[in-house]
């Protein structure tokens, strides 16, 4: 099993160094000359080498790579060009904001999806089973911004039980209050996230139920429902829980369209300004930031499936 | 199992999908969809780009069924017109992630040892980027609003997921006898990807690639929301809700509602026919 992890965990150091290596091309094959861009056309040759300097642009494209990596590795984001101050200051608030939109999602998120999965397995075949698996799934392919507009028009504008906006803008800004707010960008999560956590739960429960354990307890006279709760959910979570590990790129991706409906001062929308000003500091790190929480919990998802199932352990290089 | 095994389970398989009643509804939508983005400049009752300043922000009515947007243009006439955009952008960006993914997974899992290797590094350095964030990052740098340009993106983006899926088959396959016998007739490498193993892989790829198609009509229509392949002007359903999205707090809700509506139909319609196909299928 050590040797499984620590394999395991090679291979991740290796996904993100090639992430680095992929965006900082995408970033730097543009055309166009940044500082330029930066500066206006009024600025002098030596303002425009003293740019080039201070962001390291005029150093071979392989001695910028590799400085960058270096000063990643250092905890070193550099320098934001568009807000001319350090990249940490603008990306680390935007982090903790879209933290919390995440959290509150997730407490969402799982137990009703894990609840959708668990009732549709129960009534396999029946009407609510294909509600939930072909409604879920359904649910899962219309984008979050389609869903945040339907909520918006429903229980936003029409019925006026929850805000619009995703952050309380003056007065009241006490923790049960901005998660009031982010309730409904959550929603829009919930919605695109729902039908393939249902589904794995719904899966991993047909499976324990036709297990010979369930037999047994079953044989023994525990109610069905007794049995279910008290052994199917133990040995149907594990997968469950590694599958929802493995669906936070989607949920990352998620997070930056709802951020930027809702005007969510998180992650995604700074990540989108810092595309639209061509901010490649901001965009660098921000990108790099995301792939090493993906890889992390890629990482914890595969090693809760090693765990499960002892024979992945054997063939880790496929 | 002989050829003709083969074959009469693709003829029993077929005739499970053509009689389920989810694939029907699905096809029925996404046909529906598929004419109106064929004929719909001979069906919308005005043009693109027409406008009426004496109807701005008027809601639906006799004369304009879906209402007016701020500009006084037709939102009903902008939906029809829309539809030709999407669904080929959409179909596009498939067939090439399709295309490319399936060369790559055929390669990949039947050279394995260091070809493949590599590759599996790379899909999965691509796969811990967020879609998103992937698309929009080459499309600045690539200083792109054409939606050719999307679409080029859209397909490289899913390229890993089509490569797995190809790649997982294939590596059942090719252990089993007719490739070896095809070996042994000293065939070449390219005959026996594509002239052996590509027609017994064909099924996943199929559900693999209306699977995408989906995603695809997601990505884009999320893209063009957000701004990027959008052409100033041209009919675009996410750029039409990006537009009036600020006026629905003031209970303009048409000129949002009905793009919305069409994303969300054309999405479903999609998955209905990829989830009936995965149940025949059993994958």
């Amino acid at each position: 099993m050590k040797q499984f992890i620590l394999k395991r965990l090679g291979l991740s150091v290796v996904t993100v160094f090639l992430v680095a290596v992929i965006v900082f091309f995408l970033t730097h094959i543009l055309p166009g000359n940044v500082a330029r861009q930066y500066l206006g056309r009024g600025a002098t040759e030596e303002d425009l080498a003293e740019f080039r300097r201070v962001f390291g642009l005029d150093r071979s494209l392989l001695a910028q790579l590799f400085g960058w990596i270096g000063d990643l590795l250092h905890g070193d984001l550099g320098q934001s060009m568009q807000y001319r101050g350090p990249v940490s200051d603008i990306l680390l608030p935007a982090i903790g904001y879209s933290s919390k939109l995440a959290g509150v999602a997730f407490f969402l998120i799982v137990p009703i999806s894990i609840a959708g999965g668990v009732i549709a397995a129960m009534n396999r075949g029946k009407k609510i089973d294909r509600a939930i698996t072909v409604g879920g799934l359904s649910a899962a392919v219309i984008p979050e911004f389609v869903w945040a507009i339907v909520l918006v028009l429903t229980v936003g504008v029409t019925f006026h039980i929850f805000p619009v906006s995703a952050f309380p803008d003056e007065g009241d800004r006490s923790l049960l209050n901005q998660i009031w707010y982010l309730i409904l960008p959550s929603i829009s999560l919930l919605l695109v996230l729902f039908g393939y956590i249902a589904r794995i739960t719904r899966a991993g429960v047909i499976e324990a139920l036709e297990s010979d354990y369930m037999r047994t307890a079953v044989l023994k006279g525990l109610t069905r429902r007794k049995a279910v709760s008290k052994h199917v959910l133990r040995n149907a979570l594990l997968p469950t829980i590694a599958v929802i590990a493995s669906q936070v790129p989607y949920l990352i991706g998620g997070l930056i369209a709802v951020e930027i409906v809702f005007n969510y001062p998180g992650f995604g929308t700074i990540l989108k300004g810092a595309v639209d000003a061509r901010d490649y500091s901001v965009l660098q790190s921000g990108v790099i930031i995301s792939s090493l929480v993906i890889v992390i919990f890629q990482l914890i998802a595969d090693i809760l499936f090693a765990v499960l199932n002892p024979r992945i352990r054997q063939k880790v290089s496929e | 199992m002989s050829n003709e095994e083969r074959r009469t389970i693709r003829r029993e398989r077929m005739q499970l999908v053509v009689r389920n009643k989810t694939f029907l509804v699905g096809c029925s939508i996404l046909g529906f969809w598929l004419l109106l983005s064929i004929f719909g400049d001979l069906i919308a009752p005005r043009g693109a780009s027409d406008q009426d300043f004496e109807f701005v922000s008027v809601g639906p009515s006799f004369k304009y069924w879906f209402g007016t947007d701020a500009n006084g243009q037709d939102v009903l006439s902008r939906v029809i017109l829309g539809t030709r955009l999407i669904v080929v952008m959409a179909f596009s960006a498939t067939t090439l992630g399709t295309i490319v993914g399936t060369a790559i997974g055929l390669a990949s899992g039947y050279f394995k040892g260091k070809f493949d290797m590599i590759t599996m590094r790379l899909i999965e350095a691509i796969s811990a980027i967020p879609v998103l964030i992937i698309a929009l990052l080459a499309i600045a740098a690539l200083e792109g609003r054409s939606p050719t340009l999307t679409v080029i993106v859209i397909g490289f983006v899913f390229t890993p997921n089509i490569g797995r899926t190809v790649r997982a088959a294939v590596l059942g396959e090719a252990e089993l006898e007719y490739v070896a016998a095809a070996r042994l007739r000293t065939e070449r490498t390219p005959h026996i990807l594509f002239r052996e193993i590509l027609p017994n892989v064909l099924p996943p790829i199929i559900v693999e690639f209306t699977v995408r198609l989906g995603y695809a009509i997601f990505a884009i229509a999320t893209l063009s929301f957000l701004g990027a392949g959008v052409e100033y002007g041209s009919p675009n359903w996410g750029s039409q809700i990006a537009e009036n999205w600020g006026n629905i707090y003031s209970n303009i809700w048409w000129p949002t509602a009905f793009p919305a509506l069409a994303i969300a139909s054309l999405a479903v319609s999609v998955n209905l026919i990829s989830d009936s196909l995965l149940e025949v299928f059993e994958l």
